[in-house]
This record gives structure tokens, C-alpha cells and sequence, in this order.
């Protein structure tokens, strides 16, 4: 569904990476592993085409743009998650069905937090509605840079779950993160110096 | 169409819950625009003959005031890049942005004009050539001040630079909005200024869209 070939990006006077080539298939998980600073997120935004200083040949074909879970999270502070998670799906002109949202609301452990503001929920409370674009909607790549951070024993292994299940039904991953990932499927490496 | 309506309602949604940011602007304006009689004498010959600058400059300075925020939380908190993700166009987002700014700014000052122009002892032929005008600039004002809070976005303290960028796309439209106030006191024909005005809303109606949502690429383009 993606293919790369010789990408390379400088920033700020610093080479972050060159001559990059790969591939992803459906039902594969590519993950993207390299120190701080060592451009992970720039690769992430560079193949979503949000970054564009670069060059090489990157080539997407999907019916659906990827979802992107990135540092800003996407999230207003003063609207409820429900709100939020239906405006994941305004953006992507999905027809969200309301059962799928309640559903992802209560596999993301939010259950009894449906009207509460993002504003008042923690950190991994706020990157758990974020994660819940990916439960809503069916788009076949998912792009995610650090899902891990701030989430909790229950939510990692949730997390682990719901990558295996989109890999079971033939969709590719690309995730930047330094926790190892545990599920049984081969899980290739990109490692960025 | 749905990402426009849906937006639109998102961001009265925003304000509503938190209404600090809508009404700063406009309890500036009616500030601003008490003090006139202060400082300069409860004169009404005098401040009659100034009221249209005073009360369009307040204008001008409540919209600037309310610039800045136009793209800046959307942007900080990552929906912006969500936006030019998704393969939906960013211009159908930068109109309703557009038209929730206005609703949010634009329209409670042309509703606060009539007060504002009591305040300076204009005459009704004076406060409906107020209310008029401003009712055809503060569109105006919203898109072309869209486009210097597009391209300050990213930047932390966008604040002066928007003014600095947007303050002489606002010179044409003040001069012509004044002059029709004065005409319309002085009993004269107004319907020329109404022209001009029209004119250069659609001018700006049909150019800031593209400028701002270009501005909005570049900006997430980080």
C-alpha cells in the first residue's frame, strides 16, 4: 500500500536520513525505532505528505487516506469526547454510525466520560479519544507516531489487541515508538540513526 | 458541505462554552467608545462630527483583537493538520471558518453599533449609514484579516505582526466607510460608497479564501 523509494530529508542543516527505500504491504507493521531527534516523527510527516522538504518517490496506493495520530493530538479541549470522536469522522466524510463511536468510547475504557470535556481528562485519557479515530473508521493504513506514551498497563495491552486485529484484517501499521511491540505477527524495523 | 456546516457548528460550539474570547473584542469597542465623551467633552456638536472615525477605528481595533485567535487554537491543537490530512478541501474549512468568525465578531459589533453611535449623539440618518456600512465591512474585515492570521499561525506571538500585515488591506475600506457615514449626515447620496463597499467584499470574498487556506498549507508544513 506504500512504497518509498530513495527518501531523504534534511532539517535545519542536518541530514536525518537518505536514500530510505521500503515498502509496506497490507497486514504488515513497519516500526520506526531511532534515538531522539533522530527524525522518526519528520519520517512519519514526511510520508503523510505533511512535511514536504524532502525528496524521493513516496507512493500511496489506498482508496482512503491514512489516519494519523501525531503529537498534537487533534483534540479541542472544549468538546465533549463524543464531539470529538464525530468530528474524526467529519473529517475523513465518513458516515460514522453512532454505535461505532459508543462502542469505541467503551473499548477505550472512556465509559461514563462521554460528555465530560477534554479539557478535564488527563493526558492518557485525551490520547486514548485519539486512538479512538482508528476504532470508527475503516481506513486500511494507520500512521501513528508515539501511541504508547501516557497510556496506562490496560490500555498497552488493549492497544497491542487492536494493531493485531487491523493487521488480521489486511491493513498496514507504521508506528514510531520506543516500546517494544508484542504481537505475533512479523514485525519489521526501521531503525533511523 | 458537511465538513462546512459541521465546522461552522464546532467552532459556535467552542465559543459558546467558552465566551471570553468573543467578548473581549466587544467589551473593548464599547470602551473605547465611551471614553470619547470623557476626554474630549459631552460636546454633541463636536463628537457628532468625529463619531464615524472614532467608532470605525474602535471597530478596526476589536476585529484586529479577535484575529489573532482565528486559526491559532485549531492550529496548536493539531485539528488543522487533521484538516489537511483528510482529503476534504482546506478551503471549504477556511469558509466556514470565515463565516463563524463573522457570526462571532462581525455581526455582535454591527448589533452594538446603534448603542455605540447614541453613546456619540449621532442623528438616525448617521446611525443607519453606521449600521449599514459596518454591515457590509465587518465581512470584509473577517477575510482579510483571515489571511494575516493564516500566515502568523505558526509563529508564538502572532499578535502585532497580524496588525502590521492586515492594518493596510484595512485603509481602503475605512476611507470608504467613513466617507459614506458623512455623506449620509450631510444628506447626500450614498449609494456610490454602498458600491465601493460591495465591490471590495466580493473582491476579498473571492481572493482570501484561496490566500488563507495556501497560508494553512504552508503553516502545517513543519
Amino acid at each position: 500500500m506504500l512504497q518509498v523509494l530513495k527518501a531523504g530529508c534534511e532539517r535545519d542543516g542536518r541530514l536525518l536520513f537518505e536514500d530510505l527505500s521500503f515498502t509496506l504491504a497490507p497486514g504488515e507493521l513497519l516500526q520506526v525505532v531511532g534515538g531522539n531527534g533522530s527524525g522518526k516523527s519528520t519520517l512519519l510527516r514526511v510520508l503523510l505528505g505533511l512535511y514536504t522538504d524532502c525528496h524521493g518517490d513516496i507512493e500511496w496506493a489506498v482508496d482512503k487516506a491514512p489516519l494519523y495520530l501525531g503529537h498534537r493530538l487533534g483534540i479541542k479541549q472544549s468538546l465533549t469526547v463524543i464531539e470529538n470522536l464525530r468530528w474524526f469522522g467529519v473529517l475523513r466524510e465518513e458516515p460514522v454510525k453512532e454505535f461505532r463511536i459508543d462502542e469505541a468510547v467503551y473499548k477505550l475504557g472512556l465509559a461514563g466520560f462521554e460528555d465530560t470535556l477534554c479539557a478535564y481528562l488527563s493526558e492518557g485519557q485525551r490520547k486514548r479519544v485519539a486512538l479512538g479515530q482508528f476504532l470508527i473508521m475503516d481506513n486500511p493504513c494507520w500512521v501513528m507516531d508515539e501511541p504508547f506514551s501516557a497510556i496506562d498497563a490496560d490500555g498497552l495491552s488493549f492497544l497491542m489487541a487492536m494493531l493485531q486485529e487491523h493487521l488480521d484484517s489486511n491493513g498496514g501499521i507504521i508506528i514510531s515508538t520506543h516500546q517494544s511491540i508484542t504481537i505475533d505477527r512479523p514485525i519489521n524495523t526501521l531503525a533511523l540513526q | 458541505m458537511n465538513l462546512f456546516f459541521a465546522s461552522v457548528q464546532r467552532d459556535l460550539l467552542v465559543h459558546f462554552r467558552h465566551p471570553s474570547e468573543v467578548l473581549n473584542p466587544l467589551v473593548f469597542f464599547i470602551v473605547v467608545i465611551s471614553l470619547f465623551p470623557l476626554g474630549i467633552g459631552p460636546e454633541p456638536g463636536q463628537l457628532k462630527e468625529i463619531a464615524p472615525g472614532i467608532v470605525w477605528v474602535a471597530a478596526l481595533l476589536a476585529t484586529l483583537m479577535s484575529m489573532d485567535s482565528m486559526f491559532r487554537s485549531d492550529f496548536e491543537d493539531g485539528s488543522l493538520e487533521q484538516v489537511v490530512l483528510s482529503e476534504q478541501s482546506t478551503f471549504t474549512f477556511v469558509l466556514a471558518k470565515f463565516v463563524s468568525h463573522w457570526l462571532l465578531s462581525g455581526l455582535p459589533l454591527v448589533l452594538l453599533m446603534p448603542l455605540a453611535a447614541l453613546l456619540l449623539f449621532l442623528d438616525e440618518a448617521g446611525v443607519w449609514a453606521l449600521t449599514l456600512s459596518l454591515l457590509l465591512v465587518s465581512p470584509t474585515l473577517s477575510l482579510l484579516g483571515g489571511i494575516g492570521a493564516a500566515l502568523t499561525v505558526g509563529l508564538p506571538r502572532g499578535g502585532l505582526l497580524v496588525t502590521i500585515l492586515v492594518m493596510p488591506l484595512y485603509m481602503p475600506v475605512l476611507v470608504f466607510a467613513t466617507a459614506m457615514v458623512h455623506a449620509a449626515e450631510a444628506g447626500s447620496d450614498t449609494i456610490g460608497y454602498v458600491y465601493w463597499l460591495l465591490a471590495i467584499l466580493f473582491g476579498s470574498l473571492c481572493l482570501a479564501p484561496i490566500a488563507t487556506a495556501a497560508a494553512l498549507n504552508l503553516a502545517t508544513d513543519q
